[in-house]
């Protein structure tokens, strides 16, 4: 669209400006835009061919080979991808992402959902979604340690709380069977205002003149909610989904902090076994097979991501 | 540009006049209710951090501490003494909560700065100029989006280390500044939306491609290029694995690494709550004054970076 204008303006700036090029008309002043073109890309092709471009086709190396960091790579095939089907930790890390994403995304969203619901027909304030805002701007290293200490089994503010109703302490980060709702809570913790404030922007978008008639014929909050706000805004709902499925996946700080994948690996999920494999245990080359596949299931979820953005647009804007 | 976009979208009838019903009351007691616990646990990080560590047995519920103190801002601030720092409950080791602050700020300013510089000028070449192959090459570019972090996290590391470039902030930073495909995307976005006729003005007076896009383009672009700004330096001052991994180093440790280090310097069993506390305050306070001087260009940059 617009090609017969984008054409227009380099053209005239070509012909007005230089008078050096000897050979005739056309190809000077597509030669003239090529050049600019290299000077405002360089630095950008030159970070996309060394740290996306060549890492990645490393890494495909990387997974075929033995490298360990302190020795060099030596080519061994499909070696890792074998050892990787009969790899119990590999498999129990996967379940057990699963298993987070599951929690954590389900909470979020719903959580979520009400929250910029609320927003939306409440209020405008930008004071109040500044406040709600924060526990995402706080980095989750901060977010991790802060929860560890409201949740600390001896001294712990929650379980202080908890025992006045005579729960006994309850070692949240530490029970095999609560460290990983206990995450996953922290994190929706951390990550709902701002879900919500993208949600609460898609709601902005619905014309408020439809609430305005539903509300004349007499239609309360519940059923405004179901039959408009809804369905008009599941593109955008579809995009934050998809959007915080693929940051769910890569969950790893507030891991690193809290239980370190334990206790007996209730928390190992894939990014933090691929940390220890390629850092703890120098097992580069088994690391990055095991990133490949996860790069495999998150370039699946980034497709459907960048068809939704196309869709959400025309829908939308 | 942001916002006279948000006021279209949020339409100019504002709020009709609602009395104060039950259901009304209800909602804005849960609103209530998720603002209390979104902000309680800051409050009680604070109040922790202003608790004298031996008090910590005694005195770890009630709603003030009993003797308020600075003591543990000083001592993770590496303003006091070892002995006074051991007295007060650290485990002895040398901490500078100071610097790792300042290698936080120097960090996430390189990032967001030249990245937000880089990308602008990539996304200007994408949405203007004239080149063979332009669109192929940009969804080459685009779709580095499709490769997670950690997959290029592995060789990048391994090539920073074959550089020697390990616990510097070149190589702490060099993955990051020259581009990354979002910004470039939706800088490309924004630089499409310009009316053409701005910048032919320009280029009849006699101003090539560079000269335009400094003159006209850039300071018309104050807005997008903020947001893109903001968002960058937020991501950056949160990240963990890529400082962790490339420099923990005293010299170029940043405010997550130094916290995580600190956590598991613990002399005890229990961690050393007061002054893990005391740095994670100092974590926050920059995103606050953030807050306060940017909070509404950040939280309405949200209307677009995650939509649009």
């Amino acid at each position: 669209m617009g090609a017969s204008t984008a054409i227009a303006s380099p053209r005239q700036r070509g012909g007005s400006r230089t008078g050096k090029g000897a050979s005739p008309g056309r190809p000077r002043r597509a030669r003239d835009d090529r050049r600019a073109a290299w000077l405002f890309l360089a630095p950008a092709l030159a970070g996309f061919a060394l740290f996306y471009a060549y890492p990645t086709a490393r890494g495909v190396y990387y997974s075929l080979t033995d490298y360990s960091l302190l020795n060099d790579p030596h080519f061994t095939g499909t070696e890792n991808y074998r050892q990787l089907i009969g790899d119990d930790q590999f498999w129990n890390a996967l379940k057990v992402t699963g298993y987070y994403v599951v929690l954590n995304i389900g909470s979020q969203m719903i959580l979520a959902l009400g929250l910029a619901t609320l927003m939306h027909r409440l209020t405008r304030s930008v004071a109040l979604r500044a406040m709600l805002l924060v526990p995402w701007l706080v980095p989750n290293v901060t977010v991790g340690l802060l929860w560890m200490w409201m949740l600390d089994a001896n001294l712990g503010l929650v379980n202080h709380l908890l025992g006045a109703f005579g729960v006994g302490p309850t070692g949240f980060l530490t029970s095999p069977t609560w460290a990983m709702p206990t995450v996953a809570g922290i994190n929706a913790w951390a990550y709902t205002g701002y879900t919500a404030l993208l949600l609460y922007a898609g709601m902005l978008q619905i014309p408020r003149h439809l609430y305005e008639s539903a509300s004349l014929d007499g239609a309360g909050e519940w059923r405004m909610f179901t039959r408009i706000t809804l369905p008009l805004l599941r593109p955008v709902l579809a995009l934050v989904l998809v959007v915080s499925l693929i940051g769910s996946f890569q969950i790893f700080d507030t891991i690193a902090v809290t239980t370190k994948g334990g206790p007996v690996g209730a928390t190992r999920v894939i990014y933090f076994y691929i940390y220890e494999q390629a850092f703890t245990y120098f097992h580069m080359g088994y690391a990055s097979a095991v990133a490949v596949i996860l790069a495999l299931l998150l370039g699946v979820l980034t497709a459907v991501q960048m068809r939704l953005l196309r869709a959400s647009r025309s829908d939308l804007a | 540009m942001t916002s006279t976009r948000t006021r279209t979208g949020t339409g100019t009838g504002t709020r009709t006049r609602t009395r104060p019903t039950p259901g009304r009351i209800l909602a804005w007691a849960l609103m209530t209710v998720a603002l209390v616990a979104t902000l309680f646990p800051f409050y009680w990080m604070v109040r922790t951090a202003l608790t004298p560590a031996a008090d910590l047995y005694s005195d770890s519920t009630g709603p003030l501490p009993q003797h308020p103190t600075m003591i543990n801002f000083w001592r993770v601030l590496g303003l006091t003494s070892q002995e006074e720092a051991r007295a007060a409950g650290g485990s002895g080791a040398q901490v500078d909560f100071l610097r790792y602050l300042l290698n936080s700020v120097v960090y996430s300013g390189l990032i967001a700065f030249l990245q937000t510089l880089f990308c602008a000028m990539a996304g200007y070449a994408f949405a203007r100029l004239r080149f063979p192959g332009r669109d192929a090459v940009f969804g080459v570019l685009i779709a580095a989006l499709m490769v997670p972090p950690i997959f290029t996290v592995l060789p990048n590391f391994v090539l920073v280390k074959n550089l020697g470039w390990l616990n510097t902030f070149a190589g702490m930073v060099a993955p990051s500044v020259l581009m990354t495909p979002f910004a470039v995307f939706f800088l490309r976005q924004f630089f499409l939306s310009i009316p053409r006729e701005v910048e032919e003005a320009a280029v009849l007076d006699g101003v090539g491609a560079w000269g335009v896009f400094w003159r006209v383009v850039m300071p018309m672009s104050r807005g997008p290029l903020l947001t893109i700004g903001l968002t960058t330096a937020v991501w950056a001052w949160k990240d963990y694995l890529w400082p962790l991994l490339t420099g923990r180093e005293e010299e170029t440790r940043v405010l997550t690494v130094a916290l995580g280090i600190f956590q598991q310097q613990s002399p005890n069993t229990q961690p050393d709550w007061t002054g893990l506390m005391a740095g994670s305050t100092l974590s926050v306070l920059p995103v606050l004054v953030i807050l306060i001087l940017l909070g509404r260009r950040l939280v309405e940059s949200l209307n677009f970076t995650g939509i649009k």
